[in-house]
């Protein structure tokens, strides 16, 4: 028939054009040109990118949990089954109207990890990224952190401003996205920068 | 809304529109057999390659009969192949992570997700497919889905264009040249950009780094039977576990971004699409993917109009379309700016130098909310289906313009190609109105609007919202289809409409929280993306064939002019009113009720 | 027949027997031939079962709330059957009076075929084949027919475009003829060829009062959107019921968890019936086949009779008019416009002596020259009869008039028969005169040459006369995107100069009915709709061709059968008005449609808020209207049925036609009827709503 033919030929034709040669041009692109974020964008405990896999604390574009009050907390994720989990990526998909009480367990761990902090509390901080896997929050976010963590490692407020804003990535070319701060990153230089005290502190409770 | 949010929409738009003649054009000129700036010269042998084994001719052109037989046959074909593939990648290679086999009636979901150029996801994407089912599987539906779209499309133009024939050209080579010369070269340029912004695109296994902060979490005790095991107190049994290490996902991921942001396709490598920082690294990629779902159908306006020899006839149809959009966008915008009423006393949600403020529930800091709210339109406008935020966790009013412009039909910019075939049905239709309104029988570009061509319009402008409001009707109210919804009451109402309007009209977005991987819903939802891919597919291309075969009627002053802001002004009107009158009970059961009762609080 | 054009809109015989048909129409079958009432019908059995069950006391709501959508159900059927019922009376009405005015027409019918033979007057109307009449100088020829005995000059201007009389006698190939031309002078013996009933007009009047109508093309393709609309409302609407359960079992579940007790109830058949009523295009689906019948009826009222509601439609689509020159674009018959005297007279001499010539000379020219001598050179008019003169009448056999007196002998008549006559006393016809008579000829005018005995005078020129007023009916006709063209046997220069004064588009010159049959067939196939008028036996292959063909009733029977439709005024201007009623017809068709769907938008404020006020009580803040909880569907529906009635006139009567470009009038269409269609329900709502409540 007139259109069996070209139906299987074309078909196998362009899964071979599309499915095998372009992927695997791509691939052979990204390895010439940008290995570092084709492998996933590694970085390494000093926050220098790396293709190493033993060598690497993460990614520089995946979050990870900090619920322990040394750390800027990241923000809340839903993944499951724990958060961050970077292998099965998920929102809350909360509606907004039953959104309250979770918002308001979040609102009381902010609360509770630094109860003089009364200045309000920056609304990303309390609410789960949409991938669950958010390496960012708003300067706001960690901003509203200073005060505990200065506490805790002996930090001048000053310092930690200078900290976050060294991590603070502007709007693309002024003008996409969100000014947003790396909380993987900002953790790992507040751990070179103050190597603690966190050890004379007991280490806080977790969540 | 704030400044912001007015500068980034414009911003966008501004951005889109400068793109469209010159993509435009270059389109016209595949379409035309023109010279394609030196591509037609690298890639022509791959083409001629194809036709000669396929044993077609260039010059072969077949009536919209065989056009329609062959596009069914090969979309067929997809849909067999994405299955198959999904049912035995366990014994194919590229398998690093092991996925076990997909069960039949997700990969029968899946398979007539991807061939149908819906992309609903019922599956978790970095947890069941295998590289080579992304590549071979859903990457390659995610190209010949898209270039089916805009074959038929190419079919209908030149129903509209030409008279007294029956040819509308021929199926294989529109697809062909589609793929090679459209959306291969666009999504490889856009798949280096995104490598860069930090996409990525290996084929070794997942990374595992070990993490700054390990932490713990708790999780019920099973037993062998993979049941919770229950104390003596009927407390269940709790086990604690330790995380020192991340395991991150990765794959072949910009090649398939790429075509699935520009293919209007949507179904992304992993679960939660663009919201995921490496498929959508950064606010410049987040604003080029954006771009991309919208590039190709507002383009096509501009090439229909070179195609019809009056290019206000692109423009028109393409300022109908960007009316709609702003008509959705700027309150989207508003209300995820606003923020969520219940939460004003528990945190800040006001923008500052700051934070963008607003919903930030199921977004990303990156993004925010004013970006996450133009893509949320623009991925229901057009039949997108991506997301870069979660459109279940929206405020119920800036839920509801996602959620109506995927009930509007897909015509707002649409898929590539169906976009534009279904507005144009749309025209036809504010035609015929507006035709009797100034009294004459309806003519569209000199061609006589009649009985048949009226029966075809409206079985296309019935298929989508009757797929929509039965499919929610079923599910509402069968056992296995309310088990589908995580959240409670109205919000659950939303959540099965929303699922279910956006497989009958091919977006493939999605209230996330609907739990729609279960036989009840892979079943239903396939049947509806097939109905409403096909049936409008059909029906398209029996006008294209009744209007190449009339004559062409000089226009005159008693011809209605079909370029005017007046018209504009029509079509807007026709789709506007269709998607109001089918769909208000049904919003007024959903978003409009939750979010009356939310702002009573 | 002016007496159609006076018929009040609800005239109270029609109105009476359209009450009546109101209900016969109930049958299921009518109902079924129009898809949007026939939800209705059901809809209305359906909630009249839900009242009888209702009444056993289990019903869904309240007996008198059941009731009382059931009744305005049923009026609604029965509004949208008195509109067609209406439509077609007046139809029947008007085919009435078409067959008196058509029996009023006198004959003197004869015994014998001799002009002597005993006369009897009778009515045009009884003749039959085989009946013999005779027609004297002013008679209408009542029929078709042959002539059986003498010779006679017959205008037949109004049926062939040819101004000049034509000699018709007994015997040979001149003895064929046509019902309504008139006898000029002599007199014929008829015998004619038709019976009655056979007449094309008794025919045209049995379609009408048939109503047999078939649905046009148009009307179909509109009956196929409505019904697509009616099934997405159908589903919206039923779709409710499922979601309205999930939403009170829903509430209900809360309800019950915090121990109160579950009120939440699904929404009632009955409002779910009332609701697809409203949103259904209740108000075109009912109007529409008034609007089709009413379309034929004012064509009628027109008296343009339409064999088929398809050529009204296509008429409204017409891009190109085809118009004969004679009788459409000039006067029928030709005006005195100058006096050329010959060498050695004077000018006056020559306007003096027509005007003598023409004095009893009753003939539309002979006045015209009476007319142009007085204006012109301020001759009076003189009494004929107080000059002693005797006048001395066309006939056939001389082709000439005039008069004597006081010795005088005074002709005018074709250069050729007075060439004659003073040749014949002796004169000369002077070369200087033969030269103006060719002049005048080539420039498309006539020339009648006037003689006083044997010497030539002069010449009269006659000319073309453009109608007052049809320039401006041609630019009206630019405007509305249709080109004219001016048919004519004239030559090309003299037609160029009449087809410039008169303002058309184009002109055919020495137009054969080949080359009409051509022209026609080349703006086809450049996609375009083509109307002629015509009449003659030669029209006939035109008018089979052009897609809107209106016969003159005066034409022969072969130019009826083969347009479709029949003038019986013979007002070759009346194209332009049948263009006009097939666009009204089709812009109230468009205009109401619209209006009906730009109602919807009111109607679900009116019912939503109520609907799930069980469920959702919150959803009463969409209740913009402030209706009454009570009353509020009751209202939407009684405003839906209403508003049929209220527009009866305008589907009867038809929307206002302006000759506008396309761009305007959907402009003002849309504005009206649009807009206006999503406000007016609003404000109509609310208002019986509050007299629902006073009552």
């Amino acid at each position: 028939m007139k259109i069996i033919r070209p139906t299987i030929i074309c078909f196998l034709l362009l899964s071979l054009i599309t499915g095998i040669a372009y992927p695997l041009a791509i691939t052979l692109i990204a390895n010439v040109g940008f290995r570092h974020q084709a492998e996933g964008s590694l970085i390494d405990k000093n926050g220098r990118p790396t293709v190493d896999e033993s060598a690497a604390v993460g990614s520089f574009l995946i979050g990870q949990t900090f619920d322990q009050p040394q750390y800027f907390w990241s923000r809340p994720s839903a993944t499951s089954p724990m958060p961050y989990n970077a292998a099965a990526s998920s929102g809350s998909n909360i509606g907004p109207s039953i959104l309250g009480d979770t918002v308001k367990s979040r609102v009381d761990a902010l609360h509770q990890a630094d109860p003089a902090n009364s200045s309000p509390i920056p609304i990303d901080l309390v609410t789960a990224s949409g991938s669950g896997l958010d390496p960012h929050e708003s300067v706001a976010a960690a901003d509203y952190q200073i005060s505990r963590i200065s506490r805790i490692r002996r930090m001048d407020a000053e310092q930690l401003h200078a900290l976050i804003a060294r991590h603070t990535q502007d709007r693309a070319f002024g003008l996409f996205g969100e000014k947003v701060v790396n909380v993987l990153e900002l953790n790992l230089e507040l751990d070179q920068v103050a190597s603690i005290a966190a050890a004379s502190q007991p280490a806080a409770t977790t969540k | 809304m704030t400044t912001t949010g007015l500068f980034q929409i414009a911003l966008y738009l501004a951005v889109l529109l400068l793109l469209v003649k010159p993509l435009g054009s270059f389109m016209a000129r595949v379409y035309r057999f023109q010279p394609l700036f030196g591509l037609d010269l690298a890639l022509g042998p791959i083409e001629h390659l194809t036709y000669k084994l396929c044993g077609v001719r260039k010059d072969d052109e077949q009536n919209w009969k065989t056009y329609a037989l062959s596009c069914l046959a090969f979309n067929l074909l997809g849909v067999l192949a994405v299955y198959v593939l999904q049912r035995v990648q366990t014994m194919l290679p590229l398998n690093p992570a092991a996925m076990s086999a997909v069960s039949p009636d997700s990969s029968f979901n899946t398979a007539t997700s991807f061939a149908t150029n819906t992309n609903w996801q019922g599956y978790v994407g970095e947890s069941t497919m295998s590289y080579l089912t992304q590549m071979l599987g859903l990457t390659v539906q995610n190209f010949v889905s898209a270039a089916t779209g805009m074959a038929v499309l190419a079919a209908l133009i030149r129903g509209i264009a030409r008279k007294t024939t029956d040819k509308l050209g021929s199926f294989w080579v529109d697809l062909t040249r589609s793929t090679l010369y459209i959306l291969l070269p666009l999504s490889a340029l856009l798949a280096i950009v995104l490598l860069w912004q930090g996409v990525p695109q290996t084929f070794s296994k997942y990374k595992t780094a070990n993490v700054l902060q390990p932490s713990s979490y708790t999780t019920p005790h099973l037993d062998k039977d993979n049941t919770p095991v229950k104390d003596a107190k009927g407390n269940p049994v709790m086990d604690t576990v330790n995380v020192a290490t991340q395991s991150i996902a990765v794959g072949p991921v910009a090649s398939q971004i790429a075509i699935k942001q520009l293919g209007t396709n949507g179904g992304g490598f992993f679960n939660v699409n663009s919201a995921h920082p490496l498929e959508n690294p950064t606010g410049l990629s987040n604003f080029l993917e954006v771009l991309a779902i919208l590039l190709i159908p507002a383009a096509l306006c501009y090439t229909f109009g070179l195609m019809v020899g009056d290019k206000r006839q692109g423009w028109t149809v393409l300022a109908a379309m960007v009316i709609i959009f702003l008509a959705l966008v700027i309150p989207c915008v508003h209300f995820e700016q606003s923020g969520n009423p219940t939460l004003n006393a528990l945190a800040d949600q006001h923008e500052t130098a700051l934070q963008p403020g607003g919903n930030m529930e199921g977004k990303e800091a990156r993004l925010g909310p004013i970006n996450s709210a133009i893509w949320a339109v623009a991925t229901t406008g057009a039949s997108n289906g991506s997301v870069n935020s979660m459109h279940d966790s929206f405020t119920p009013l800036g839920g509801l313009c996602p959620l109506w412009m995927i009930q509007l039909s897909e015509v707002v910019f649409g898929g590539v190609g169906s976009g534009l075939y279904g507005m144009l049905i749309y025209v036809i239709v504010a035609v015929f109105i507006a035709g009797l309104m100034v009294g004459r029988t309806p003519e569209y570009l000199g061609k006589k609007i009649e009985s048949y061509e009226m029966k075809m319009a409206a079985i296309i402008v019935l298929v989508p919202p009757a797929l929509c409001l039965i499919g929610t009707a079923i599910a509402c109210v069968s056992p296995a289809g309310l088990l589908g919804p995580s959240n409670p009451g109205i919000h659950g109402f939303s959540e099965m409409l929303y699922g279910m309007s956006s497989q009958g009209n091919n977006n493939g977005s999605a209230f996330a929280g609907l739990n729609a991987n279960t036989p009840f819903y892979n079943l239903l939802g396939g049947i509806l993306m097939l109905f409403s891919r096909y049936w409008i597919v059909v029906p398209t291309l029996a006008i294209a064939g009744s209007l190449a075969r009339k004559k062409l009627i000089p226009a005159s002053a008693g011809t209605l002019p079909t370029h005017t802001p007046l018209f504009v002004f029509l079509l807007v009107s026709t789709v506007i009113l269709v998607g109001a009158l089918t769909f208000l009970p049904a919003l007024a059961l959903g978003p409009i009720v939750e979010h009356l009762k939310l702002i009573g609080l | 027949m002016s007496s159609a054009k006076a018929r009040p809109l609800f005239d109270l015989p029609i109105v009476k027997r359209a009450i009546v048909d109101s209900f016969t129409k109930l049958n299921p079958r009518h109902q079924l031939r129009n898809p949007v009432m026939f939800v209705v019908f059901l809809g209305s059995i359906l909630t009249t079962g839900l009242y009888v069950h209702a009444l056993t006391g289990q019903g869904e709501a309240k007996p008198s709330f059941i009731l009382g959508v059931t009744l305005w159900l049923w009026f609604t059927v029965l509004f949208a059957n008195f509109a067609e019922a209406m439509a077609e009376g007046r139809g029947k009405a008007q085919a009435d009076t078409l067959r008196k005015a058509r029996r009023d027409t006198p004959a003197k019918k004869l015994s014998a075929p001799s002009r002597d033979a005993q006369q009897s007057s009778v009515s045009a109307a009884t003749l039959r084949k085989g009946d013999l009449v005779l027609c004297e100088p002013g008679d209408y020829i009542p029929a078709d027919g042959e002539v059986a005995d003498g010779v006679a000059s017959v205008d037949e201007s109004a049926i062939t475009g040819e101004s000049a009389p034509v000699i018709r006698e007994s015997g040979g190939d001149r003895s064929s003829v046509t019902g309504g031309t008139r006898v000029l002078s002599d007199w014929l013996v008829i015998r004619i060829g038709v019976n009655p009933g056979e007449a094309f007009l008794d025919r045209m009047i049995s379609m009408v009062e048939g109503a047999k109508r078939q649905k046009t093309p148009n009307e179909i393709a509109l009956n196929i959107l409505l019904a697509g609309f009616t099934i997405v409302c159908l589903l919206a609407v039923v779709t409710l019921m499922p979601y309205s359960i999930y939403a009170a079992n829903s509430v209900n579940v809360a309800l019950i968890a915090a121990s109160q007790p579950a009120t939440a109830a699904p929404v009632t058949t009955t409002i779910l019936v009332a609701l697809l009523v409203c949103l259904i295009p209740t108000t075109i689906g009912g109007l529409l086949s008034a609007i089709g019948i009413a379309g034929m009826d004012r064509m009628i009222q027109k008296n343009v009779i339409a064999m088929s509601g398809r050529a009204v439609e296509a008429a409204g689509d017409v891009d190109v008019l085809l118009l004969d020159k004679t009788g459409t674009i000039t006067l029928g018959n030709r005006q005195a416009v100058a006096f050329h005297p010959s060498n050695g007279t004077h000018e006056r001499d020559v306007a003096d002596a027509a005007q003598l010539s023409s004095l009893a000379d009753e003939t539309p020219e002979g006045r015209s020259v009476v007319v142009l001598a007085k204006e012109k050179y301020g001759i009076r008019d003189r009494q004929i009869h107080e000059m002693g003169a005797h006048f001395v009448p066309f006939t056939a056999q001389t082709r000439m008039s005039g008069v004597n007196f006081d010795h005088r002998m005074i002709r005018k008549g074709a250069a050729a028969a007075i060439e004659a006559h003073v040749q014949s006393l002796g004169g000369e016809f002077p070369a200087e005169v033969q030269a103006t008579v060719e002049a005048i000829s080539r420039q498309g005018g006539t020339p009648l040459v006037v003689a006083d005995g044997p010497k030539v005078l002069g010449t009269i020129e006659l000319k073309d006369i453009v109608k007052g007023g049809i320039k401006e009916r041609f630019a009206e006709l630019r405007a509305m995107g249709i080109k004219t063209v001016m048919i004519t046997g004239d030559n090309p220069l003299t037609a160029a100069a009449i087809a410039a004064e008169a303002g058309v588009d184009d002109f055919l010159a020495q137009a054969t009915p080949e080359a009409k049959l051509k022209l026609i067939r080349d703006y086809q196939a450049g996609g375009r709709l083509v109307a002629m008028t015509g009449d003659g036996t030669y029209d006939a292959p035109a008018l089979a061709q052009a897609d809107v063909a209106v016969a003159m009733n005066t034409g022969t029977q072969a130019a009826k059968e083969a347009g479709n439709m029949v003038d019986l005024d013979s007002n070759p201007t009346k194209l332009i008005e049948v263009v006009e009623t097939g666009k009204q017809l089709l812009m109230t068709r468009g205009s109401l449609t619209t209006f009906s769907i730009a109602n919807d938008v009111s109607k679900y404020f009116a019912i939503i808020p109520v609907m799930f006020a069980s469920t959702y009580p919150v959803l009463g803040k969409l209740n913009i209207m402030h209706l009454s909880p009570g009353t509020a569907v009751l209202s939407a529906l009684i405003f839906n049925a209403l508003i049929i009635i209220a527009l009866i006139p305008i589907a009867l009567r038809g929307v206002k036609y302006r000759p506008k470009p396309a761009s305007v009038l959907l402009w003002n269409n849309i504005l009206v009827y649009g807009i206006g269609g999503l406000i007016i329900p609003f404000i109509g709502i609310k208002a019986i709503d509050l007299l629902v409540n006073l009552v």
